[in-house]
């Protein structure tokens, strides 16, 4: 195993050497670095023009000049980074430069990749389960459309319909009768077609699902929740006996009674642990508060499953466990959400929430609160995290459609259901866990392209990360800053490809490395 | 009804199984075409398809050769491309400025009556028609389109066919190489190549064609080196026959499923990183233009002026969108296992199946 990663490595090494000094040429040769500079008239032009190409190399050639920059990378190994200074961002380290825009584009594609990993895997298997019928034919048609989509095009709807539009509403956020009407009918046609079955089930999910989602949209008429939303004490209970649910489907099935009472018991500590929470959070200040309380949570989980899961107490510890940690998120989540009127009072009235360019807002950073600035985040992260989903749900929602029936088409999915297990066991033991591993290996893929892959949401929505940083290096023809931006996204796709390997080596025992 | 279901059900069968391409003598090729016809959604496509292209290319005319640089023209004192120019039957080209007809240049479209108007797609601030723009816009995506889809798939079937098909040096030689582009991020490949050779549409195509064809490369590989495995190109070689007549006679039409369809996909992609190089700046650049060169120009104008920005980005989705259906027919007419037969379940089943009880009755 080990000769395998180091041989990997090596190969790897090689291959990111040459295109490495593929790049620099190329873009070495696209232009004058200093052809701005040139034209100011600067009285003392000269002298500047003179240090600038003393620092860049300039009399250097390219051919040569490339070995000067791979020597300065190659301190990085021994912790001397010195990648050069970038003429594109004011003669800045590019090291320091690549550091603060990485972490801005981790934030940016962290969440949308979560986000779209779990819609586009939940929503392919249904799509897998229910084969050709008209929810997936549906869905199938609009993973279509969403894959034909330039970003760029999206992003100015989205900034319009999902920002401007949206954030007038939030004003005064009351649905009239027809929309109430139309919205409930849609979610309801959907609910039926993800349920499926024959015409009497049917018929019974359209009524439930039609009269359930429109009367949850009157009460937010009635409440007003959108202008202040709260989880508040019944919210963190009846989402944690959701979440419960869900867990429970996935892992042991509503058939084991020990695992249900105890997986439904989180929702009431969830509940228990609401006005502690609040003091919690008001001791621990910082993002140690906000790790203690999904740790608390997850450990109080884990617990309860060792001590009275009886035989299957491994399963239901880590069930629980599991529910645990989401249920601390969502009381994470609820702290937050009460210093919503707060945070609209800080921002410009004009705004609205939903945020549509850059990554913060000035006010809201000189406050210096923890929770302000979670929300702030959010505000910012809306559109750009929808963008970057749409193209990636519609990928991720092809792949486990395919995983799955190819899973399911197999002999001892057959086998499993002729020994008569129930459907949900078969579908989530025997066929899930399978289905996932070519899907386990294009996550581990997809991540590692996409740190250099969000330029041109970026762009759209001024972001200052990797994306723009490539664009004002190439812009300007600012070797350094471009080959800063591609040694990293190169090491990340290395990186990715050996895990991508080994994920499935290790995942697939059929697959061996050698 | 019931004899009449089963009639669609044995020709639905006999159009895919073995037995019947030997009783009934048919042909890869004819069979894949039936298939690939009784797609509706391919085939609409694959006509949409057709019908812009013709639209864009007759109606504001081409432009052969010459720089592309807009001259004013001194007898006429209007501007003119350089270049060969056969004129189309649009009454206004892309670059020339016209009068403003209605309020802003919004679009004279009519629905109801149909009636196009002067500038159906209206105008820009500077009384630019749209139309042209569009058009002249979707003619450069289509040309980078097809020269990607060209140059890209000859580029990865003879890579991919020589490292499946010798192995070895040259083989681990050559998928070093792919690694080495495939690691470089599309985007950036071809926004550097783009701003540094870059410009016009042909250039763009032949650069993008240039570094698109590594997926497929892999793919042919893979397919040569299971297929170089089978009977019959042992059969060949013992007949005598050359490696290349082996490569292309015998395995490489065994392959031409996998190279077709990853070729659509490959000019679906090639469409989407055109428009999107375009847009940051790196692509297609002035005077000459590009539909996402279009949606940069007026992006802060969505507000004001929105059919500057959703026709441009219409005719991407829709191109988009119908070589990728193109491609899902593709794939379903060469691989028999994606086979669709008529549910007997559901909803729409158990309707059918009331009507039929009540019809009995």
């Amino acid at each position: 195993m080990l000769s395998f990663i180091l041989r990997r490595l090596a190969a790897t090494l090689v291959v990111l050497l040459v295109a490495s000094f593929i790049v620099y040429q190329l873009t070495a040769i696209s232009g004058d670095p200093l052809a701005e500079l040139r034209a100011s008239r600067d009285p003392d032009i000269q002298s500047k023009l003179a240090y600038l190409s003393d620092v860049l190399d300039l009399d250097t050639p390219p051919l040569l000049r490339y070995f000067l920059w791979l020597g300065g990378a190659a301190g990085c190994l021994v912790g001397q980074c010195d990648l050069g200074v970038s003429i594109a961002k004011g003669q800045g380290e590019v090291t320091e430069l690549l550091a603060g825009a990485m972490m801005s584009t981790l934030q940016l594609i962290t969440l949308a990749t979560i986000l779209s990993i779990l819609v586009g895997v939940a929503v392919g298997m249904t799509t897998a389960l229910r084969q050709y019928s008209g929810y997936d034919y549906t869905v199938t048609f609009f993973a279509f459309i969403f894959y034909s989509l330039p970003i760029f095009w999206v992003a100015v709807l989205l900034k319009e319909y999902g920002a401007i539009r949206f954030n007038r509403f939030l004003a005064d956020p009351t649905f009239t009768p027809v929309t109430l009407t139309l919205v409930a009918l849609f979610l309801a046609l959907v609910v039926t077609g993800i349920v499926g079955g024959g015409l009497k089930t049917r018929v019974r999910s359209f009524v439930v699902s039609g009269v359930l989602s429109g009367a949850i949209m009157t009460w937010l008429n009635v409440t007003q929740w959108l202008k202040t939303p709260s989880i508040g004490l019944v919210g963190v209970v009846l989402l944690t006996l959701v979440v419960s649910g869900i867990i429970l489907l996935l892992t042991t099935g509503f058939g084991q009674k020990r695992a249900v009472i105890i997986i439904s018991a989180m929702g009431l500590i969830a509940g228990a642990m609401w006005l502690p929470g609040q003091y919690l959070f008001f001791y621990l200040t910082g993002f140690t508060g906000i790790i203690a309380m999904i740790a608390i949570m997850a450990i109080i989980g884990i617990t309860l499953g060792l001590l009275f899961g009886g035989d299957a107490k491994r399963e239901i510890a880590r069930a629980a466990g599991i529910v645990g940690a989401i249920s601390g998120l969502i009381l994470v989540i609820d702290e937050a959400m009460q210093y919503w009127s707060q945070y609209l009072g800080l921002i410009s009235i004009k705004s609205g929430f939903v945020s549509t360019i850059g990554a913060v807002t000035p006010t809201i950073k000189r406050q210096d609160n923890l929770w302000l600035t979670l929300l702030d985040n959010y505000a910012h992260l809306i559109l750009p995290t929808a963008a970057l989903m749409i193209v990636s749900v519609a990928g991720y929602t092809r792949y486990a459609r395919a995983s799955l029936l190819e899973v399911m088409n197999q002999d001892y999915i057959r086998t499993a259901r002729a020994k008569g297990l129930s459907e949900r066991v078969v579908v989530v033991r025997h066929a899930f866990r399978n289905a996932m591993i070519p899907i386990a290996t294009i996550i581990a893929f997809d991540i590692s392209g996409l740190i250099g892959g969000a330029i041109i949401t970026e762009r759209v929505f001024a972001w200052e990360g990797m994306g723009a940083l490539f664009s004002a290096g190439l812009g300007h023809v600012d070797v350094n800053l471009v080959m800063g931006f591609f040694l990293i996204t190169g090491l990340f796709a290395v990186v990715g490809n050996l895990v991508a390997d080994l994920l499935y080596s290790s995942l697939d025992p059929r697959i061996r490395v050698s | 009804m019931a004899r009449k279901k089963k009639d669609t059900h044995t020709m639905l069968n006999q159009e895919i199984s073995i037995e019947a391409r030997q009783t009934e003598g048919l042909s890869l090729g004819t069979i894949v075409r039936r298939r690939f016809f009784a797609h509706k959604a391919a085939l609409a496509s694959l006509i949409t398809l057709g019908l812009i292209t013709l639209i864009a290319f007759t109606s504001v005319g081409v432009v052969i050769g010459g720089s592309g640089n807009l001259v004013t023209d001194p007898e006429t004192n209007r501007l003119a491309v350089d270049g060969f120019r056969i004129p189309g039957w649009w009454q206004f080209n892309w670059y020339e400025n016209y009068d403003v007809v209605n309020n802003g240049g919004a679009p004279t479209l009519q629905l109801w009556p149909l009636d196009p108007g002067l500038h159906p797609f209206g105008q820009d601030t500077l009384g630019k028609d749209i139309f042209a723009r569009v058009m002249r816009g979707i003619q450069q995506s289509m040309t980078v389109i097809v020269l990607v889809g060209f140059l890209s798939t000859v580029l990865g079937v003879v890579i991919g066919a020589i490292s499946g098909f010798l192995r070895g040096r040259i083989d681990s030689f050559l998928m070093r190489f792919t690694d080495v582009i495939i690691i470089i991020p599309t985007l950036v490949l071809g926004a550097v190549l783009g701003r540094t050779f870059g410009g016009n549409a042909v250039s763009l195509g032949v650069l993008l064609g240039l570094i698109a064809w590594t997926g497929l490369a892999r793919l042919v590989r893979a397919e040569f080196l299971s297929l170089r495995e089978r009977e019959f190109v042992d059969a060949a070689r013992v007949a005598g026959a050359s490696n290349l007549r082996i490569i292309f006679r015998h395995i490489l039409p065994n392959s031409i499923g996998v190279v077709v369809v990853n070729a659509t996909l490959l000019m679906s992609a090639a469409i989407l990183i055109e428009t999107s190089l375009s847009y940051l700046g790196f692509g297609i650049t002035a005077p000459d233009i590009s539909l996402g060169q279009i949606i940069s120009e007026y992006n802060e104008a969505f507000k004001t002026r929105p059919w500057l920005f959703w026709y441009p980005g219409l005719f991407i989705v829709a191109i988009a969108l119908a070589i990728n259906f193109v491609g899902d027919g593709l794939r379903d007419a060469f691989d028999p296992r994606q086979r669709r037969l008529p549910r007997t379940e559901g909803a729409i089943a158990d309707i059918k199946r009331l009507l039929n009880r009540g019809g009995k009755k």
